[in-house]
């Protein structure tokens, strides 16, 4: 084993994602504590267009895999599994993103590596030190692993790097086995339609979990209509089919910017939060003080729901 | 098909620590949601074909039985319960551990498809589904909201749940694991029915020989070593009193961002 970091960049439809820049500062304060350097890889796409984006500061080698056009688990599996034999890295990094955890599990696994997914944060040494979350953010846990390891970084926890770097650029040989690839990406849609457009709301009104039925929805509604706002919802909204997919933020749905942002009975699960941070003002109502939606609201109410809001379209009627 | 499903813990609102778990008297236990749905989705291919069985696999103590009956109440047709005390020894039994524990039951039953759910609610590893196709050499598919198995049974076509409202399209060779995401079907509520036959239908309880395994294969690299409540980051100004006096502080704090104006 060296005392290398290989990160693995993450790209859909021609462009990286912004967790590739993030995955550079984590994975460069990792070789800062196990002395190594930075190696990057690319797999797959626009492989030599990535390269020259990817090259920034604190990256000394970007990696490039010429293989396919879009994400395929099957080609990752076989490249980044290639790539870790040819480095032997004290630490491979990837995303905690929906194709992160289509690939990282079976790459450890096939690399008999220890995997921490989801890290908020990560220290290396003689061993891998990492901060995890568990219970829906109520506790925070430390874990460690032997080295060599693999670890999966939550996005937005790592600054994206930014300054121009120095790296060499290699095309890497992976031979990949095409007879081993045996799932095929046949298109994207983009899921939703509808008449409303959250994302370009002043005013959003968002309801989670703590509405309770259905029909409680009405109460929302109605607070919409008095403040003249819009009503967007969390996920468990959607999934139970209460509101289409198009009202949706967070981390699965759309990503708003609202003037105002009231989020009433919404825990705030990291994945909503994602699509919501960039709100220039957050009111929450939870019945939980601990909530983790608090953690970004400016300004809070704890109480219930059923309680408080009718008061407050009486305020506004 | 093999369900693979887990009893996770819920935390109330106010808790406390104890050592490397939070302390049992805030934990109620529950079927993870996640899994709800993995279940519902089994259940539903069995109701559409011929001749196929659902058995429901589940890691947990004696206290499991009764989530893992929620699966058997909702249609599945047999369970099985492993557990041991070199698996009650772990902290934090890691993804490999529990990879290892699944490989034998997917070995031993033999199954054309495996469902799980995306993750579990409590410690939210979000891997063992995908650890496990590559361990048995199955095809997989992760965070799938959509699926949709091929006549021939060669195939499924799946729609994978990726960031920002997009959808991927993917057609996977069988045998697979997929991990299913919350929506992607509507979780029926156990009848009393069900809830009845369940009582009856069998909950293997398999040890580690069970399986053929020793306590080795348990032995986690993943050590826990620390739990602690987060310092919140939270400088949100609260509105304390009766509802009414707290909505007319909202509504001032909302009318001075212009909010409700003609």
């Amino acid at each position: 084993m060296t005392d290398d970091v290989l990160a693995v960049a993450e790209y859909r439809r021609g462009a990286l994602r912004d967790v590739s820049f993030e995955l550079l500062s984590a994975g460069r304060a990792l070789a800062d504590g196990t002395g190594g350097q930075l190696h990057v890889a690319v797999v797959g796409g626009d492989v030599d267009a990535f390269a020259d984006e990817l090259n920034r500061e604190g990256v000394d080698a970007v990696h490039t895999v010429d293989y396919g056009e879009e994400f395929n688990h099957d080609v990752y599996v076989q490249a980044v599994a290639a790539l870790h034999a040819e480095l032997d890295p004290a630490v491979l990094v990837m995303p905690n993103s929906v194709d992160g955890l289509d690939y990282a599990p079976a790459v450890a696994g096939r690399l008999d590596l220890p995997l921490v997914t989801d890290c908020v944060g990560l220290e290396a040494g003689d061993g891998l030190v990492a901060t995890r979350e568990m219970y829906g953010s109520k506790v925070e846990t430390t874990v460690e692993a032997p080295l060599p390891a693999a670890v999966t970084i939550r996005s937005a926890e790592w600054p994206p790097t930014e300054g121009a770097g120095d790296a060499s650029v290699e095309a890497f040989d992976a031979s990949i086995d095409e007879a081993a690839i045996r799932s095929t990406v046949t298109g994207f849609e983009e899921a939703g339609g509808g008449d409303v457009d959250i994302t370009e709301a002043e005013v959003l009104v968002s309801i989670g979990r703590g509405i309770g039925e259905e029909d409680n929805l009405d109460l929302v509604f109605d607070l919409a209509e008095a403040l003249g706002a819009t009503v967007s919802s969390s996920r468990p909204i959607v999934d139970s089919g209460w509101l289409p997919k198009n009202r949706q933020v967070g981390q699965s749905g759309k990503t708003v910017t609202p003037d105002v942002y009231l989020a009433i009975g919404i825990s705030g699960a990291v994945q909503h939060v994602a699509g919501m941070k960039g709100a220039d003002l957050v009111i929450a109502v939870n019945t939980d003080p601990n909530a983790p939606i608090f953690d970004v609201a400016d300004y809070g109410v704890v109480g219930d729901l059923f309680d408080v809001i009718p008061e407050l379209i009486e305020q506004f009627s | 098909m093999l369900v693979a499903v887990a009893e996770v813990a819920t935390v109330e609102d106010e808790f406390e620590i104890d050592g490397l778990a939070i302390d049992e008297s805030y934990v109620e236990y529950d079927l993870n949601e996640w899994d709800d749905y993995a279940v519902e989705e089994a259940v539903q291919v069995k109701e559409a074909g011929e001749d196929v069985e659902v058995v429901a696999v589940t890691i947990g103590p004696e206290r499991a039985d009764e989530t893992i009956r929620m699966a058997l109440a909702k249609g599945a047709d047999r369970a099985i319960r492993i557990w041991d005390d070199a698996i009650a020894g772990q902290a934090l039994l890691d993804v490999a551990a529990k990879t290892r524990l699944l490989s034998a039951v997917v070995e031993a039953e033999a199954p054309d498809l495996v469902l799980t759910g995306v993750q579990a609610g409590d410690d939210a590893f979000g891997a063992t589904g995908v650890s496990l196709a590559e361990a048995v050499g199955f095809e997989w598919a992760a965070v799938v909201h959509d699926m949709e198995l091929a006549d021939d049974g060669s195939l499924a076509h799946v729609r994978r749940e990726l960031e920002g409202g997009v959808e991927e399209l993917t057609d996977v060779e069988l045998p697979a694991v997929f991990s299913i995401q919350t929506g992607i079907n509507e979780p029926r509520y156990a009848s009393l029915r069900g809830i009845r036959q369940a009582q009856s239908k069998e909950i293997a309880a398999t040890s580690l020989s069970d399986l053929g395994l020793t306590d080795d294969d348990v032995d986690a690299a993943l050590e826990l070593v620390e739990m602690y409540e987060p310092e919140s980051e939270s400088d949100t100004k609260f509105f304390d009193g009766a509802p009414d006096e707290q909505a007319a502080a909202l509504a001032t704090v909302l009318r001075e961002k212009g909010v409700g104006a003609e």
